[in-house]
């Protein structure tokens, strides 16, 4: 029988890889499918709450907004990707640094 | 005489005082011409020459002498007792009752001085216009000379005694002024200082018995127990009615107090004429008036002979209701006059400075004076002060005739036989000499032993309180003591200056070709100079006229007549009476004594022949030097006081020094290091600290910016460590 926990467990993985993703890939490309994980980790959560819980459909229809924003900002993300290529001629993130001090 | 007293005590009255409007003209003329010549004097003299200067110092002094003739006339129309003329000018101080005037007053006392003030001051202005021809500071003499004379007149016209010490002080600047002249000789102008120094002791002497006067009036004006004290008042007119006039119990009042076992109003009395002994140089305080020397000799003519020396003599006849109230102040002044006469004298006969002789002459006369005034018989103390400025004018203006024609040489030594080249000078020294050594026809004879015949008959005398019958004889002989002495040294002056031959540098190299044709021999002086000569010694006979002996015409004499309203107070003095015959007796005496003073100066001085000083001065040389240092009073005083006083000033200096300053220093130091203490806080602490606060912002500042390193991912560490700090404390902290 799987439970609401095996539900958490699988979100929270997926959440746990999508940070590490984040955080140490040096790929731009990388970084942003490591959000998707964590987009989709928490996705996850969503809808197992709302079958579980007593929330019953707006779990579901919180996780596709959440697909909807997770487009969005792949979008937009890749757009800036695009912008650093062109300017450094890379997209390894720890290149992008003229913010820095 | 004693018919005459009781005639004066019976008919002793208020005195109606008439106002005239001019009198304030007399002192303020001269001072006008002080004003003048000292504002813009140096201005006139540099464009236009000495002339303008001399006309206005001569002018006021003129138009002065003139008004207080016009004040004699008017005084003469008057009725005797009534001859007392006033001039209220403005009241100048009011405290409580007492209300003090600037206001001026003339009587015949006042009149007589004003006019020998003015008169002779007149005729030696004009002297000083030769003798002072060659002065590059002429304006600057007049203006003092203008000064004096105002001060003087003053001191003689004012209304009331608060204005007396005024003017008593105005006299005493002027003498100092005028004897510092020369100022740029030091020791001119430290003779200048002591004049002023000796004077003041004197001042306060002065000060200390009007003080006292005062205070014991209080006591009649104050406590109602005298019916007849009208009030508090300075004016000595008012305090003379109130004093002299019997039947008001001011005077009773006066005599009853005591104070140290004294009377005290003897004692205000003697305070009083400590204040006279300081400007008229009687003992111990005379130091000053040999010095004051240094002076141009016309100044020595007119104020330390003629005018301002007797200012002392003047201020005991015009307080006479004072003195007469009180044996012991009589017998005060009477005794230090005779003691001076007699010790100035002797002092005359070594000096070989022909000024000094005459300084030390002067201080013997006014002892005379004191002697006269002393004794009681102000009218004689009077005559004596107005012969005396006569003849002494005369002798210093001689003296300074000689001294230009010597090419300002003052030594007797160095001179002789001038009366060959300088007849007029020569003429008229012998007749002042004449004068003063008290032979008849010249006037010093009649004032002299006048002076003495009273001081002779005066039984009444009281020394601090004790009756000294004996102190009038004593006084009377040696009165005649000093005055063989006057004889004899005034000529010796005379035989060594005039007769023998010249001793001086004729001819020879004198000092550069200033004077031009000053080498040569002594040559007479400019008429300007000569006729003020004949015309003092003229007065110096003519004054005979003033004082002729009751015994020879049968009546009381002129000046003592003119007086007599002034000097009330001389009737209640108790003469003893003696015949007439004894009188001229004693007045052959006074003769004798003069012809032996001549006749042994004679001897030993005529023509410069004989030897005989050298020989006594080798003989007794200590005693010689011993009394040419004059009597080594100035040693005395020297070591006594003005030692001290240095010693004082030096002591009081170096307490200064290191005290005063080390304290001031200390304080100082402190308020040094508070404020170094007080910088070093806010340098280093309040600095410190703002710094402080700016290096830690910035260091933090350098420090913090490297976590800004532009990755991404750093931050994504930043938050992910400040979510699970955030945790972790949800979890630590309750």
């Amino acid at each position: 029988m799987i439970s609401l926990v095996h539900f958490l467990v699988v979100g929270g993985l997926l959440f746990t890889l999508g940070l590490v993703t984040v955080a140490t890939r040096r790929n731009a490309v990388g970084v942003l499918m490591g959000v998707e994980l964590i987009l989709n980790g928490a996705n996850v959560n969503f809808v197992a709450f709302g079958r579980y819980g007593a929330a019953a459909t707006t779990g579901q229809v919180f996780a596709l907004f959440v697909i909807l924003l997770a487009a969005a900002e792949a979008a937009v993300g890749l757009a800036i990707v695009l912008a650093i290529f062109q300017t450094a001629r890379t997209i390894d993130v720890r290149q992008a640094d003229l913010l820095r001090e | 005489m004693e018919h005459e007293a009781v005639h004066g005590l019976e008919a002793l009255a208020p005195i109606v005082a008439t106002p005239v409007a001019y009198l304030r003209w007399i002192p303020l003329l001269p001072l006008l011409g002080a004003l003048w010549n000292a504002a813009i004097g140096k201005r006139l003299q540099a464009r236009l020459g000495r002339a303008p200067i001399h006309l206005v110092a001569i002018g006021v002094m003129t138009a002065a002498f003139a008004i207080a003739l016009v004040a004699f006339a008017a005084m003469l129309r008057l009725e005797p007792e009534a001859r007392f003329l006033e001039d209220s000018v403005w009241t100048a101080a009011v405290a409580g009752p007492l209300r003090i005037d600037l206001g001026f007053a003339l009587d015949p006392l006042g009149i007589t001085m004003v006019l020998v003030v003015t008169g002779i001051g007149t005729l030696i202005h004009v002297f000083s216009t030769g003798y002072m021809h060659e002065e590059p500071a002429y304006w600057r003499y007049f203006a003092y000379l203008n000064l004096f004379a105002a001060a003087m007149l003053t001191l003689v016209m004012a209304d009331n005694l608060a204005l007396v010490f005024f003017g008593w002080e105005g006299v005493g600047l002027a003498s100092y002024l005028l004897i510092g002249f020369w100022w740029r000789d030091r020791d001119k102008a430290s003779a200048g200082m002591k004049a002023f120094v000796v004077n003041r002791i004197g001042d306060f002497g002065f000060l200390a018995g009007l003080l006292l006067l005062f205070w014991l009036l209080a006591g009649a004006w104050g406590t109602g127990t005298v019916p007849g004290a009208a009030g508090p008042t300075l004016n000595w007119r008012e305090l003379r009615d109130q004093i002299a006039i019997p039947g008001t119990g001011v005077a009773e009042h006066l005599q009853a107090v005591r104070l140290l076992g004294l009377p005290a109003l003897g004692l205000a009395g003697m305070l009083l004429f400590v204040g006279a002994m300081g400007k008229s140089a009687q003992l111990p305080l005379h130091v000053w008036l040999p010095d004051a020397m240094a002076g141009p000799t016309p100044v020595s003519a007119l104020i330390h002979a003629a005018t301002m020396v007797t200012a002392g003599v003047y201020l005991v006849a015009r307080l006479d209701f004072v003195y007469a109230l009180s044996p012991t102040a009589m017998g005060w002044v009477a005794l230090v006059g005779g003691l001076t006469a007699c010790f100035a004298a002797t002092i005359g006969f070594v000096q070989t400075d022909i000024k000094k002789v005459l300084a030390y002459s002067t201080v013997s006369q006014l002892g005379f004076m004191f002697v006269g005034v002393g004794v009681g018989a102000f009218w004689a103390g009077a005559y004596h002060l107005v012969t005396h400025a006569f003849f002494k004018a005369a002798l210093f203006l001689g003296s300074g005739s000689v001294i230009m024609a010597c090419h300002h040489e003052q030594d007797m030594r160095r001179m002789g036989g001038l009366g060959k080249s300088m007849p007029l000078t020569r003429w008229t020294y012998l007749v002042a000499t004449w004068a003063i050594a008290g032979f008849p026809v010249a006037s010093g004879f009649y004032s002299k032993d006048e002076i003495l015949w009273k001081a002779f008959t005066a039984r009444h005398l009281e020394l601090l309180g004790v009756p000294v019958p004996w102190l009038g004889p004593a006084l009377w002989a040696a009165g005649l003591v000093a005055a063989t002495g006057t004889s004899f040294y005034m000529f010796r002056s005379y035989y060594m200056t005039f007769t023998g031959s010249y001793r001086g540098a004729s001819g020879g190299h004198g000092h550069g070709d200033a004077h031009g044709q000053g080498h040569h021999a002594p040559e007479e002086s400019p008429l300007s100079m000569t006729a003020v000569l004949v015309a003092l010694a003229a007065g110096a006979v003519l004054a005979s006229f003033l004082g002729l002996p009751a015994v020879w015409t049968g009546h009381e004499p002129l000046l003592e007549r003119w007086l007599a309203p002034s000097l009330t107070a001389g009737h209640a003095v108790p003469f003893t009476e003696f015949p007439h015959a004894l009188e001229i007796a004693f007045q052959g005496l006074g003769v004798l004594a003069a012809t032996v003073g001549w006749l042994g100066a004679r001897a030993l001085y005529a023509e410069g022949r004989s030897h005989a000083p050298e020989a006594l001065k080798a003989r007794f040389a200590g005693v010689w030097a011993f009394v040419n240092q004059a009597w080594r009073v100035d040693a005395l005083y020297d070591r006594v006081v003005v030692r001290p006083a240095v010693a004082l000033a030096r002591f009081l200096s170096r307490f200064d020094g290191a005290v005063i300053d080390g304290a001031v220093n200390a304080a100082g130091a402190i308020g040094r290091f508070l404020g170094w203490l007080d910088a070093a806080i806010d340098t280093h602490l309040v600095d410190g600290l703002v710094d402080g606060v700016a290096t830690v912002t910035r260091r933090a500042g350098a420090q913090l910016r490297r976590l800004q390193t532009g990755r991404i991912q750093t931050y994504l560490y930043g938050a992910l460590g400040g979510a699970l700090l955030v945790v972790l404390l949800d979890f630590l902290v309750p």
